[in-house]
């Protein structure tokens, strides 16, 4: 039993620990060149260097503020206009259409147009992420209200609720799930986007550390690079989840540690 | 709800009805009913799917409006005394998202919880106050909708087949629950029902809604507790069946797509 338990655990590392042992192997023994790939090795030992120098933490903080920053920004305005067209028949008639062509534009596709607007700065950056996490979060929000059950809500209508407690007490969390959907997405969106920003023009920030390494062809730190992103991207989901865990624990579905509901 | 409170002179609402029509587009779905119920009967309506049953009891909850006709409570319009009527659906419609003595105190204000807490007592899921929804079986879901319903003190309650989906012996079990309440608070109930057995058995008078009209009231004159099976309680079902039977039964046609709560919005 014991046994059987531990190698459930341990499975999932086979994977990737025999991958990582033949990278290291096959650039210790020549096979792979350092300009092309650095051994893992190399990489610990580079990241080790900018956690000794403490660059790396102003890098990581610079990235996360704008990350971060961009997020709020997108997704409080992504979640207003999805309360708005969700919500109002003229909401919906006035925005979602127009909401919908923008969308379909690739965000990325704006950047020269940025560039120009905002210069090189953060701004830039930010509205970047600003815009590719706004929809996401927009999409579903709408998509949530307008599934929220009828009958529900005319149950709540006939026990006396309307207004703003008809909202926070059945709509809105009716509508959390799919909100939350649209949460993940965006964070999603939100690194990609803050990547592409950081690697165009940046003087500090991942994607400048990235950029700078390439052009010294320091591929060690390329590639610590690149794992930072990685880690970030998992550590915002691993957020996310939580939220779910916390806002969604009368959901049978994300209950943890009762099997599914009678 | 305690036995400590004295007991209210008006606990039920009579209700009238008067040349009460309702169409969706160009379907008639009420053509003129005319009712008279005195306070504190129970009252089961009964009929063929489709014939409007559940229609009336939408519109006597204000779910609905009428196309013409008149609701009455006493001599008062019945939407003066929405506060006091409360209406069972068909499924319990919990909020998943509230534990259950939330669900419970839905809409009220101030200090609730006791209260809550008494109205689970009387429908015997107290201990499960404070699991969600989701952990509770369809007849125990409809426990708590009856304990939500009751905690108001409703001097009306509408119950639009709140038993369909249960199994047998949980049915006659609610059928038990239900009738020893209303026998302690006194209030008129509405019953609506396709079960007819259950009609009987559980109500002093039964309406039979033909095709949008009354075809059948039949005042149920029998002492309770009513013995389930005995014959005088089978005669009165094969009545009403009969009389269900022998009229040929028009197709069943779509239900109505037009103004159903799908289609309703919420925000104005």
């Amino acid at each position: 039993m014991n046994v059987e338990k531990l190698s459930h655990r341990v499975a999932p590392w086979v994977l990737p620990v025999l991958l990582l042992a033949v990278w290291q192997l096959s650039v210790s023994a020549g096979w792979l060149s350092t300009r092309i790939l650095p051994a893992p090795s190399a990489v610990i030992e580079a990241g080790v260097n900018l956690v000794r120098s403490g660059e790396i933490w102003t890098h990581l903080a610079i990235s996360g503020w704008r990350a971060g920053l961009g997020f709020v920004i997108g997704g409080s305005i992504g979640l207003a206009l999805g309360f708005i067209t969700g919500l109002s028949t003229w909401g919906e008639r006035l925005l979602d259409s127009s909401v919908q062509m923008i969308r379909n534009v690739p965000h990325l596709a704006l950047i020269p147009l940025v560039i120009l607007w905002f210069g090189i700065d953060e701004t830039a950056k930010i509205f970047l992420v600003a815009l590719g996490t706004l929809f996401p979060i927009y999409l579903n929000t709408y998509h949530g209200i307008r599934n929220v059950d009828p009958a529900l809500v005319e149950m709540a209508r006939s026990y006396g609720l309307s207004g703003f407690s008809l909202f926070r007490q059945v709509i809105l969390p009716g509508a959390l799930p799919s909100i939350l959907v649209g949460v993940r997405f965006a964070l999603g969106f939100m690194w990609l986007t803050l990547i592409v920003a950081e690697t165009i023009s940046a003087s500090s920030g991942i994607g400048y550390l990235a950029m700078n390494a390439r052009e010294f062809l320091q591929t060690d730190v390329v590639v610590l690079a690149i794992v930072m992103y990685a880690i970030l991207g998992k550590l915002a989901d691993l957020a996310a989840r939580g939220l779910e865990r916390v806002w969604l624990r009368w959901h049978p579905a994300y209950q943890v540690n009762k099997g599914g509901a009678a | 709800m305690t036995a400590q409170q004295p007991p209210r002179l008006l606990k039920g609402i009579p209700l009238a009805v008067r040349k009460l029509r309702k169409a969706f587009g160009a379907r008639e779905v009420l053509k003129g009913i005319d009712l008279h119920i005195p306070a504190g009967q129970f009252v089961a309506v009964v009929g063929r799917s489709g014939c409007g049953k559940s229609t009336l009891l939408r519109l006597l909850a204000g779910l609905d409006k009428a196309s013409s006709g008149e609701l009455l409570a006493g001599s008062a319009p019945l939407g003066a005394a929405i506060e006091d009527t409360r209406l069972m659906f068909q499924e319990a419609r919990l909020l998943p998202w509230k534990k259950i003595i939330d669900n419970v105190g839905l809409g009220l204000k101030g200090n609730w919880r006791p209260k809550a807490l008494e109205a689970l007592e009387a429908v015997g899921l107290a201990e499960r106050a404070n699991e969600w929804p989701a952990a509770l079986s369809g007849g125990q879901k409809q426990r708590v909708a009856l304990a939500r319903a009751l905690i108001h003190q409703p001097r009306l309650l509408l119950l639009d087949e709140p038993l369909g989906a249960l199994d047998a012996l949980t049915r006659i079990e609610m059928q038990q629950l239900i009738e020893s309440l209303w026998q302690k608070h006194g209030f008129t109930v509405l019953l609506v029902t396709h079960d007819v057995s259950e009609a009987v058995a559980i109500a002093d008078r039964v309406i039979l809604i033909e095709d949008g009209e009354i075809g059948l009231d039949l005042i149920v004159d029998l002492p309770r507790p009513r013995a389930r099976g005995s014959h005088r309680l089978a005669a009165l079902e094969a009545q009403v069946l009969n009389r269900v039977l022998s009229l040929p039964g028009t197709p069943p046609e779509p239900e109505p797509v037009s103004p159903l709560p799908t289609q309703l919005r919420w925000a104005q």
